[in-house]
C-alpha cells in the first residue's frame, strides 16, 4: 500500500428513509476543517436507492464532491451489502480519511469495512485533528474505560484512516443555499453471497416510560416544585431531553407522585449521565440515592441547600420559573441541529 | 497458616454477595416491617441451588466445603438476618442430622429433597420448660407396635409453618435422664401434629417462629433418627455445627452495620464537616472494624475445623460467643453514630441492632458457650 | 447445535477512580468482571442450551488471569472453556484481536458465535463484526432478541429509533446488548464443577496466523497518548441570574458535556 496514493477526506453519509442523519452533516462540517489542514477536498459517500435528490443537501453542508452508489440492494441498511459497496468505493477512490457517524449503523458498518480492507478504525471519537509533525496523520481522540480516560490514536501505516465519530459533538457549517457539487455515480453490483441476511421487517419504536434506574437523564423534582401540577413541566423537560422524571421523598410523601420514581435511601439508587435536581434540598437520604450520577445540576431557591455540595453546577433560583424556559431553549437547540 | 480464601471460595463469595445485594437487600425492610416470611427468596434459593450448599452432589447438594456455606450466611446476613436464619435453620439444623445419623432409607427419603429445596427443614428441641436446660424434655414418645405416639409441645421453632420435615426430640425413657431422649423425623402432615401460634419477635421478624403441638401424633417406627436414647447427643452435635452458622450470621450483621455506618459518616455533616473527620468517629470505627475482623477469623477457623476434625465444639463455641457479642456491640455503637436518624426506620441500622440480639440467645445462649469453652479450658 | 461465546474480562469501570494527584487511573482493587454485554451473550447461549440442548463453549483472549472469567462462565453453565493466550498477542488493537480470535474460533465447531456489542474498557464495539469478517460469515449486531429455528436465527436488531427483524442462516455471528436479558447467577455447585474442569489453552504456536497480523505488529492503529479528563472539582454555584439567563446557563453546561 502506498500511502501517497491516498487522498481526500471522505464522509460516509448515513441516510435512512431518504433523510440524511444529523451526524453526517456534522461530519461534513468537521471534514471541511480537516480538509483545509490537509490541503485536500471533502467527498460525501452516499449509498441508497433513488437518493440522488439528497446531493444538493450534501453540497450545502460542505461536500466538494459526492460519490453516489444508487442500487436497489442498498435501499435499506444491511451490513454486508453496505460494507461491500464501501470497500469498492475505497478501492477505487483511495481516500486518505473516511469518517462515519458512531451510530447503530456506523458502528456496525465501519468495523466490517476495516477488517475487510485491513486498515485502522477508531471508535466513537469526540475530537479529530491533524498532526503537525509533517505526517499530517489524522489524530483521533476518544473516551475509554467507561469515559474515565481519553486516548489519542493514529493509523500511520494503513489507509484510509477511519473513525466513527460521536453524534452531537462536531459542528456542522451553516448550510449554503443553492450549493451544488459534482456527483460521481459509482456502480457497484452486490454479489449474492453478500445478501445473506434477510430483512423480515422494520418496526419503528414508540417511546414508552423508562424505569428511573435505566434512564440516562433524570429530571428530578422535590418539595420546591410546590405542587403536583408542576411536575408536568418536568415531564415536558424530560421528554425533550430524552430522559424521564424522578423525585425526592418529599414529593412522594406529599402524594404528588408515585413511589416508583423516588430517588433516595428508601427509594431507588440511580446513576444517570445527567441528574437535574429541581427544588430538591438534598437531604442526606436523597444524596445517598443519586450522588454517583455523572453530571449533577441543581436548582434551588435556598443557596445553603446541601444539594449544592453534590452538584457540579448549582443555580440559585426558582425551578418552576426556570424549567419551562429551559425546556424551550432545549427544543430550539435540538431543532437547530436537525436542520 | 494460609489466611487467603481459595479462588473457588472467592468466586463463591462474589456470587453470594451479588445475590444478597440484588435479590435479598431490596426486600429486607419490607419483610421486617410486615413480619413476612420471604417465600420469593426461598424460591430463588431453590432455583440457584442454595439449599444444600455444604452437602455432597450425591445427595443433590452443591458439594462445597463448610467455609463456603458459612460465607453464604455471612453475606446474606450483611443485608438481611431473617433470610440467613431461614437458610441456616434449614441447612444446619434441619438437614444435617438426617444426613449424619439417618439410615440409608431415611437419607434416600429426605436428604435429597432437602438439598434440592423441594423440602424445607426445621429442628425442634426447645420447650416451654426446656430452654438452656434442654435435657428437661417433657415431650413424650411412646412406642406402640409399629409407631411412636408423641405428646407435648415445642416452642420458638424456626421455619415452622413452612417446613416439610422437622427433626424432633422427645423423651422415650424418663428414668435414663439425658440418655432417655430420642430423635425423630416428623413430617408436617403426620396425624396429630400441628403448628401453633406465631411468635411476635424483637428482631428477625420475617422468620417464621411458631409453637409445635403434638397430640397423640403418630410417627412411624422407621422415623426414629439414630438409636433410642441417642437423641441428646444428636441434638448437641447438631447444635455444634449449627452454631457456626449463627456465628456467621452475627458476623454478617456486624459487617453490614459497619458498611452502612461508614457510608453514613462520610456523608453526614455537622459543625461544618463530615462526621468521619471527627476523631471520636474514627476511633469508634477503628475499634469496631478490628473486633469484627477478629470475629471473622474465629468464625472461619471454626468452619475449617468442622471439615478438618471430628470434634470442633470449642472452636464453634468461641466463634458464636465472640461473633454474637461483637454483633450486639457493633450495631449498638453504629446506631449511636447515626444519631437521631439511626433511631428511625428509614435507616437499616435499628433493624440490624434488633436482629443482632437473637444471636446471643438461640442455638445455645452465650452463657452456654462459656460453659463449653471453660470445660475445655479446665481440661 | 454448537455455540461459541466470546467474552472479555474487564475491570469494573463503574468503580475505577482517578488519582487526584497523578491524574492516572487507579486500577488496584478494582474488581474484574465478565464484560456485561458479553454476559448477556452468554446468557442467551445458555438459554439455547436449556431449550435446545446446545453445546456452549466460552472463549476469551487475554492474560492468564482471564481464566477467572472463564471459570465464572463455566459456573453459570457453559460446557467448555478456551483461553487464547500468548505474549505474542499482547498490544493488539481491534483488527489484530479479531484476527487472532477468528483464527482460534476456526479450530472449534460452531454454528453460532455470540459476542458482546462492546467492552466497557475499550468501548469500541468493533471486535464482533471484525471476527465475522475474518470468518467470512454474516454478522447481526445490537441483538435485542434471538430465536433459533433449525438452521436459521431470527434476530431483533436495534437501531436508535426502530428495530429490524433479520433472519440469517448459520453459521453467523451475533453481537449482544446487555438489554438482551438478565444473566443468571452462578450456582455454588456450578463453581465446584467449574474448578474441576480443564481449560483448553490456545497459544501462538497453535494458530495459523502470520506474525505481522497479530499483537502490536499486527495493529494498524496506535495510541499516541492517554490522558484523564480534569477531575471533578468542587461545584460552581451561581446566583443572581434571572430565569432566562439561568435557562441559558444550564443549556450551555449541557452542551459542554455533549449531553445536548
Amino acid at each position: 500500500m502506498n500511502i501517497q496514493d491516498y487522498k481526500g477526506i471522505y464522509v460516509f453519509i448515513q441516510q435512512v428513509d431518504g433523510k440524511v442523519a444529523g451526524v453526517s452533516h456534522e461530519l461534513l462540517g468537521k471534514a471541511r476543517e480537516l480538509a483545509q489542514k490537509m490541503e485536500t477536498k471533502v467527498t460525501a459517500v452516499l449509498l441508497g436507492y433513488q437518493v440522488s435528490g439528497l446531493c444538493g443537501d450534501l453540497a450545502s453542508y460542505g461536500a466538494d464532491k459526492i460519490v453516489l452508489v444508487d442500487n436497489k440492494d442498498l435501499e435499506i441498511y444491511s451490513t454486508r451489502p453496505y460494507a461491500y459497496a464501501v470497500c469498492k468505493v475505497i478501492e477505487h477512490f483511495k481516500p486518505a480519511v473516511l469518517l462515519y457517524g458512531a451510530t447503530a449503523i456506523g458502528r456496525d458498518l465501519a468495523p466490517r469495512v476495516a477488517a475487510k480492507i485491513r486498515t485502522g478504525l477508531t471508535a466513537d471519537c469526540t475530537k479529530l485533528d491533524v498532526a503537525d509533525d509533517g505526517t499530517k496523520n489524522l489524530l483521533m481522540t476518544r473516551p475509554a474505560f467507561g469515559g474515565n480516560i481519553m486516548a489519542t490514536i493514529i493509523c500511520p501505516d494503513y489507509r484510509p484512516q477511519m473513525a466513527t465519530v460521536r453524534p452531537g459533538v462536531m459542528q456542522k457549517i451553516k448550510p449554503v443555499e443553492d450549493a451544488s457539487a459534482p456527483v460521481d455515480s459509482f456502480a457497484v453490483e452486490i454479489p449474492e453471497s453478500m445478501k445473506d441476511v434477510q430483512i423480515l421487517g422494520v418496526v419503528k419504536k414508540e417511546s414508552h416510560k423508562i424505569d428511573i434506574q435505566d434512564a440516562k437523564i433524570l429530571v428530578s423534582g422535590g418539595r420546591g416544585m410546590g405542587g403536583p401540577e408542576n411536575f408536568k413541566m418536568l415531564e415536558k423537560c424530560a421528554d425533550v431531553l430524552g430522559g424521564t422524571v424522578s423525585s425526592s421523598r418529599a414529593a412522594v410523601d406529599a402524594g404528588w407522585v408515585d413511589k416508583d420514581i423516588q430517588v433516595g435511601q428508601t427509594g431507588k439508587t440511580v446513576r444517570p449521565n445527567l441528574y437535574l435536581a429541581c427544588g430538591i434540598s438534598g437531604a442526606i437520604q436523597h444524596l445517598a440515592g443519586m450522588e454517583d450520577s455523572d453530571f449533577i445540576i441543581a436548582i434551588n431557591k435556598d443557596e445553603t441547600a446541601p444539594i449544592f455540595d453534590a452538584a457540579d453546577y448549582g443555580i440559585v433560583g426558582d425551578a418552576t420559573k426556570i424549567i419551562p424556559i429551559f425546556t424551550e431553549e432545549v427544543k430550539k437547540a435540538l431543532a437547530d441541529r436537525k436542520k | 497458616m494460609d489466611f487467603k480464601l481459595s479462588a473457588q471460595q472467592e468466586m463463591a463469595r462474589t456470587l453470594f454477595r451479588d445475590f444478597a445485594e440484588k435479590e435479598v437487600k431490596p426486600l429486607a425492610q419490607e419483610i421486617d416491617e410486615e413480619e413476612r416470611f420471604p417465600t420469593e427468596t426461598l424460591e430463588k434459593f431453590r432455583k440457584y441451588k442454595f439449599m444444600g450448599i455444604p452437602y455432597s452432589k450425591e445427595w443433590g447438594g452443591a458439594g462445597c466445603d463448610t467455609l463456603t456455606y458459612e460465607i453464604c450466611l455471612e453475606e446474606l446476613s450483611k443485608v438481611c438476618a431473617t433470610t440467613a436464619t431461614m437458610l441456616s435453620a434449614h441447612t444446619s439444623l434441619g438437614t444435617w442430622p438426617i444426613l449424619k445419623y439417618g439410615t440409608p432409607e431415611q437419607k434416600e427419603k429426605y436428604v435429597r429433597k432437602l438439598c434440592t429445596g423441594e423440602y424445607v427443614g426445621a429442628f425442634a428441641l426447645t420447650e416451654p420448660n426446656a430452654g438452656t436446660d434442654s435435657s428437661a424434655q417433657q415431650t413424650k414418645a411412646v412406642l406402640d407396635g409399629d409407631h411412636y405416639v408423641l405428646n407435648g409441645n415445642k416452642i420458638f421453632i424456626t421455619n415452622s409453618g413452612y417446613a416439610d420435615t422437622y427433626v424432633i426430640f422427645a423423651m422415650t425413657n424418663k428414668s435414663l435422664g439425658n440418655h432417655g431422649i430420642s430423635a425423630f423425623i416428623v413430617e408436617k402432615n403426620f396425624p396429630g401434629f400441628s403448628v401453633g401460634k406465631e411468635e411476635k419477635k424483637m428482631g428477625i421478624r420475617g422468620s417464621s417462629t411458631c409453637e409445635l403441638i403434638f397430640e397423640n401424633c403418630i410417627v412411624p417406627k422407621e422415623n426414629l433418627l439414630g438409636q433410642e436414647g441417642k437423641g441428646f447427643s444428636i441434638a448437641m452435635a447438631t447444635l455444634d455445627n449449627g452454631r457456626i452458622g449463627i456465628a456467621a450470621q452475627a458476623l454478617g450483621i456486624a459487617e453490614g452495620a459497619l458498611d452502612e455506618t461508614i457510608k453514613y459518616v462520610k456523608q453526614r455533616k455537622q459543625f461544618g464537616r463530615p462526621l468521619a473527620k471527627f476523631q471520636n468517629t474514627q476511633f469508634e470505627i477503628a475499634d469496631m472494624v478490628t473486633k469484627t475482623k477478629a470475629a471473622q477469623l474465629l468464625m472461619y477457623r471454626a468452619a475449617i475445623a468442622e471439615d478438618e476434625k471430628p470434634r470442633y465444639s470449642e472452636e464453634a463455641a468461641m466463634a458464636k460467643l465472640y461473633c454474637a457479642s461483637t454483633a450486639m456491640d457493633v450495631t449498638t455503637r453504629c446506631l449511636q453514630l447515626h444519631g437521631g436518624y439511626g433511631y428511625t426506620r428509614e435507616y437499616p441500622i435499628e433493624r440490624m441492632m434488633r436482629d443482632a440480639k437473637i444471636t446471643e440467645i438461640y442455638e445455645g445462649t452465650s452463657e452456654v458457650q462459656k460453659m463449653v469453652i471453660s470445660k475445655y479450658a479446665f481440661k | 447445535m454448537n455455540i461459541v461465546v466470546c467474552i472479555k474480562q474487564v475491570p469494573n469501570t463503574n468503580e475505577v477512580k482517578i488519582d487526584p494527584k497523578t491524574g492516572t487511573l487507579i486500577r488496584e482493587g478494582v474488581p474484574s468482571i465478565i464484560n456485561p454485554d458479553d454476559k448477556a451473550g452468554l446468557e442467551a447461549a445458555l438459554r439455547l442450551k436449556d431449550s435446545q440442548g446446545a453445546h456452549v463453549t466460552v472463549l476469551t483472549m487475554g492474560p492468564p488471569q482471564a481464566e477467572t472469567a472463564l471459570r465464572e462462565a463455566l459456573a453459570m453453565g457453559a460446557d467448555e472453556a478456551v483461553l487464547v493466550t500468548d505474549r505474542a498477542f499482547g498490544g493488539a488493537d481491534t483488527w489484530a484481536t479479531a484476527h487472532t480470535i477468528a483464527a482460534a474460533v476456526e479450530k472449534l465447531p460452531y454454528d453460532l458465535i455470540i459476542t458482546g456489542r462492546q467492552a466497557i474498557d475499550g468501548d469500541t464495539a468493533q471486535v464482533g463484526p471484525q471476527i465475522a469478517e475474518n470468518l467470512n460469515i454474516p454478522n447481526i449486531s445490537y441483538a435485542e432478541e434471538i430465536k433459533v429455528e433449525g438452521e436459521y436465527v431470527t434476530v431483533k436488531r436495534q437501531f436508535e429509533d426502530r428495530y429490524h427483524i433479520l433472519k440469517a442462516k448459520m453459521p453467523c455471528l451475533i453481537t449482544a446488548l446487555s438489554e438482551l436479558n438478565t444473566p443468571r447467577y452462578m450456582t455454588p455447585g456450578g463453581i465446584v464443577d467449574a474448578y474441576q474442569k480443564e481449560i483448553k489453552k490456545i497459544t501462538r504456536a497453535d494458530l495459523d496466523v502470520a506474525d505481522g497480523d497479530i499483537g502490536l505488529k499486527g495493529s494498524p492503529t496506535r495510541v499516541v497518548k492517554t490522558f484523564t479528563k480534569s477531575p471533578k472539582a468542587a461545584g460552581t454555584l451561581v446566583s443572581n441570574l434571572n430565569s432566562q439567563e439561568a435557562a441559558d446557563y444550564i443549556l450551555e453546561k449541557l452542551k459542554e458535556k455533549f449531553i445536548i
